[in-house]
């Protein structure tokens, strides 16, 4: 089969997958559209703004009449907490919300079998369904008096339990006696039938596979509740994760981050404005940049490993190549920007190349250098994550990696949560000192 | 006529490649005199050379031939004896107005005390009196014309070459900013070369008054006018009821026509 053909037959899976979803798509933008029909009752009864913005009759298609609403967004959040809790069966959250979950209590149902000479008998099965990290309870059963006797099982929610029926009875499958029904429902070899709570099938063997309600809720080993996710930052926190304190694991990634770029900026700036200043420094770096510019920093995770380990050095030396070419490509960019009307008036007033330099060049670019930081600090905080998913002692990466091992997804959720608040902390950061650094950017 | 003291633009052609293998004659055998303190407007249509020829005084271009000189000495490069004004645009905007306005003392090391006078005198000259620490984009398109005005001045510089300085400005700014200007060539009585698109302008605040034409770039005519001494105590508005004012604008206005008009003609000619 041709790669063509493969990946054809490979968009045609997508393709039924996207289908799947796109009513829960079309469902969460309805959701949308409702809070906002909501919203808009709800603004009513509120005292009408009276600024500008309000007075305006073009909204649509005027991009600055576009404000992000705080109270969608406040909606939003808190609809992914509610969802998530619904499905998880959350305490944090009403009853009420929760989604049906698994089943868990009494049930059990009768059969019928049906021996060789073409009689047939009926006995019960109770089954009782325990919670995940409960001692299943002991049974005790009242066989009754037929052939066929009476069985009980105990089984853990969200799984299913083989039940030899005939393990207890007088005879067995080798003697020829066959399932027929249960509860009065007719069933053959590998058909399944649905009793209240339950799910009963048949083997290909002839057993019965008895399987309780799982219900729409999520497992905790695929998804835990928000409550698990804080209890075990609350663990994590006082106790350590892997030998390591949660404080370490942050703290190490942060280092690399902070050390790889500095590294990045130290070498990337001075590069960057012999770049922009020199046609000979142009000439030579700028196939190099172009080159190592699009060579996202994860391809050189492998190369990293062979040349320097997986220790401190490797991972910074990754997160300097990182940011270095980010850096030198803004810089050089802040050089090329200066107006020449700046230089020549500067030139005028009798500066030197070297005020000129001090000056004129090196704040007019700094602009430019601030983007440039923001994104490599981006750029690099991505890195050290996918570098400790790869191969770390301690830090944020190492800790999902090695709990989706152990299939902890509590630690998993938690580790994507904080690395998510982490990078969003590190980029409000860095517009934060760009405000108070460079005031004048896009105003010149 | 060559003097010793004042600007002399000698025999000057500039003459340079272009990347297809032509080449473009920027200006032919340019000879001019300035005397110390005088103020010349130069005029012409685009493409006659004026902003080459005042980047060549500046000292930002070196000519294919002949030379200028200031007071005797040869221009080769930027220097602060040549103070420029830009249309828009060259101030710092990482520097207050008042930084702005004492950067060129300050390249020169002059004291702070002395630089703090300088500033503030000249910043209450040209109005900004209350401006002095704002960062210079809080300011309008015409402050900024003022501060970048006061910050060459504070380098008192022989000759201030204006490239358009007041071309972004609206109507109402650009007149009086005008009468600024007349007023700051009268009190300091530096020597000034103001390059306008503007007929009016150039009447206006031209004691001489250049005249460029194109293909070569070219002085085509010159003219010496009483209306920038009329302008230093008279209100523009009223320098401009002249008779011979509107004479004049007409005559000038008529060969700037004429010239783009045969420009036009050549580029057709040639398509």
């Amino acid at each position: 089969m041709s790669i063509f053909t493969q990946l054809i037959s490979e968009l045609l899976g997508i393709l039924a997958t996207f289908v799947m979803v796109l009513p829960y798509l079309i469902g969460y933008v309805l959701l949308i559209m409702l809070t906002l029909g909501i919203w808009r009752i709800v603004r009513r009864f509120m005292t009408p703004k009276q600024d500008f913005g309000a007075l305006k009759t073009v909204t649509f298609g005027d991009e600055s009449a576009v404000t992000s609403n705080s109270a969608a967004s406040v909606i939003s959040i808190a609809l992914i907490f509610v969802l998530w809790g619904s499905f998880t069966g959350s305490r944090w959250l009403p009853s009420v919300l929760h989604m049906p979950g698994a089943f868990q209590g009494e049930a059990g149902f009768s059969y019928t079998i049906e021996l060789p000479d073409g009689s047939t008998q009926d006995a019960t099965v109770d089954v009782v369904v325990f919670g995940a990290g409960e001692t299943p309870p002991k049974l005790s059963v009242d066989e009754g008096a037929q052939s066929a006797k009476n069985d009980g099982v105990a089984i853990q929610a969200y799984r299913n339990k083989l039940l030899k029926w005939d393990a207890n009875d007088e005879f067995s499958r080798k003697d020829g006696a066959k399932i027929i029904a249960i509860n009065g429902q007719s069933i053959a070899l590998d058909g399944e039938v649905f009793v209240p709570n339950l799910r009963v099938a048949v083997t290909p063997k002839g057993t019965l596979n008895i399987e309780p309600n799982k219900g729409v809720q999520m497992e905790p080993i695929w998804l835990p509740a928000p409550e698990a996710v804080k209890d075990r930052l609350v663990e994590i926190a006082t106790a350590g994760f892997k030998n390591f304190m949660l404080v370490e694991h942050l703290g190490y990634s942060l280092f690399r981050v902070i050390v790889g770029f500095f590294f990045g900026a130290l070498v990337g700036i001075p590069l960057g404005y012999a770049m922009g200043l020199s046609d000979w420094f142009r000439g030579w770096f700028d196939p190099i940049v172009e080159f190592m510019r699009p060579v996202p920093p994860l391809a050189l995770i492998p190369l990293v490993i062979i040349w320097a380990g997986i220790g401190e050095v490797g991972k910074i030396i990754l997160l300097f190549l990182a940011a270095l070419w980010i850096m030198a490509i803004a810089a050089r960019a802040g050089v090329s920007g200066v107006r020449i009307s700046k230089v020549h008036a500067a030139y005028s007033l009798g500066a030197s190349k070297w005020q000129i330099m001090r000056y004129v060049i090196v704040p007019n670019s700094l602009p430019e250098i601030f983007t440039g930081a923001r994104v490599a600090m981006g750029v690099c905080w991505g890195t050290v994550v996918a570098a400790e998913l790869v191969a770390a002692e301690k830090g944020a990466g190492m800790m999902i990696m090695v709990a989706s091992k152990f299939q902890q997804t509590d630690v998993v959720i938690l580790g994507i949560i904080l690395i998510g608040a982490i990078g969003f902390a590190i980029d409000m950061l860095m517009r934060w000192a760009e405000k108070i650094m460079v005031p004048w950017k896009g105003r010149g | 006529m060559t003097t010793d003291h004042g600007l002399n633009i000698n025999n000057l052609s500039m003459r340079f490649d272009l990347p297809n293998g032509g080449s473009v004659q920027a200006l032919k055998n340019v000879n001019l005199n300035l005397k110390s303190g005088e103020l010349m407007s130069v005029l012409g249509p685009s493409g006659c050379g004026k902003t080459t020829l005042l980047n060549i005084i500046a000292g930002f271009l070196a000519p294919t031939e002949g030379e200028i000189q200031l007071n005797a000495s040869t221009v080769t490069g930027p220097s602060a004896e040549r103070g420029m004004v830009f249309q828009q645009g060259a101030l710092f905007e990482w520097m207050s107005v008042r930084e702005n306005v004492g950067f060129g003392p300050k390249m020169k090391g002059t004291p702070r005390g002395e630089i703090r006078e300088t500033v503030d005198h000249l910043l209450d000259t040209v109005g900004l009196g209350d401006f002095k620490e704002k960062a210079v984009y809080e300011l309008s398109g015409g402050m900024q014309q003022r501060v970048a005005l006061a910050r060459c001045l504070a380098n008192d510089p022989d000759v201030i070459l204006m490239d358009e300085p007041l071309g972004a400005l609206d109507a109402l700014t650009r007149e009086k900013m005008q009468s600024l200007v007349l007023k700051l060539w009268k009190e300091t009585g530096k020597t000034i070369i103001l390059i306008t698109h503007s007929v009016e302008e150039a009447l206006l605040l031209g004691e001489r008054l250049l005249v460029m034409a194109p293909r070569p770039g070219r002085i085509h005519r010159e003219y010496r006018l009483p209306f920038a001494d009329l302008g230093v105590d008279q209100d523009l508005r009223e320098v401009k009821k002249h008779p011979d004012y509107a004479e004049k604008r007409e005559e000038i206005l008529s060969m700037i026509w004429d010239m783009e008009e045969e420009i036009m003609g050549r580029m057709e000619a040639q398509s």
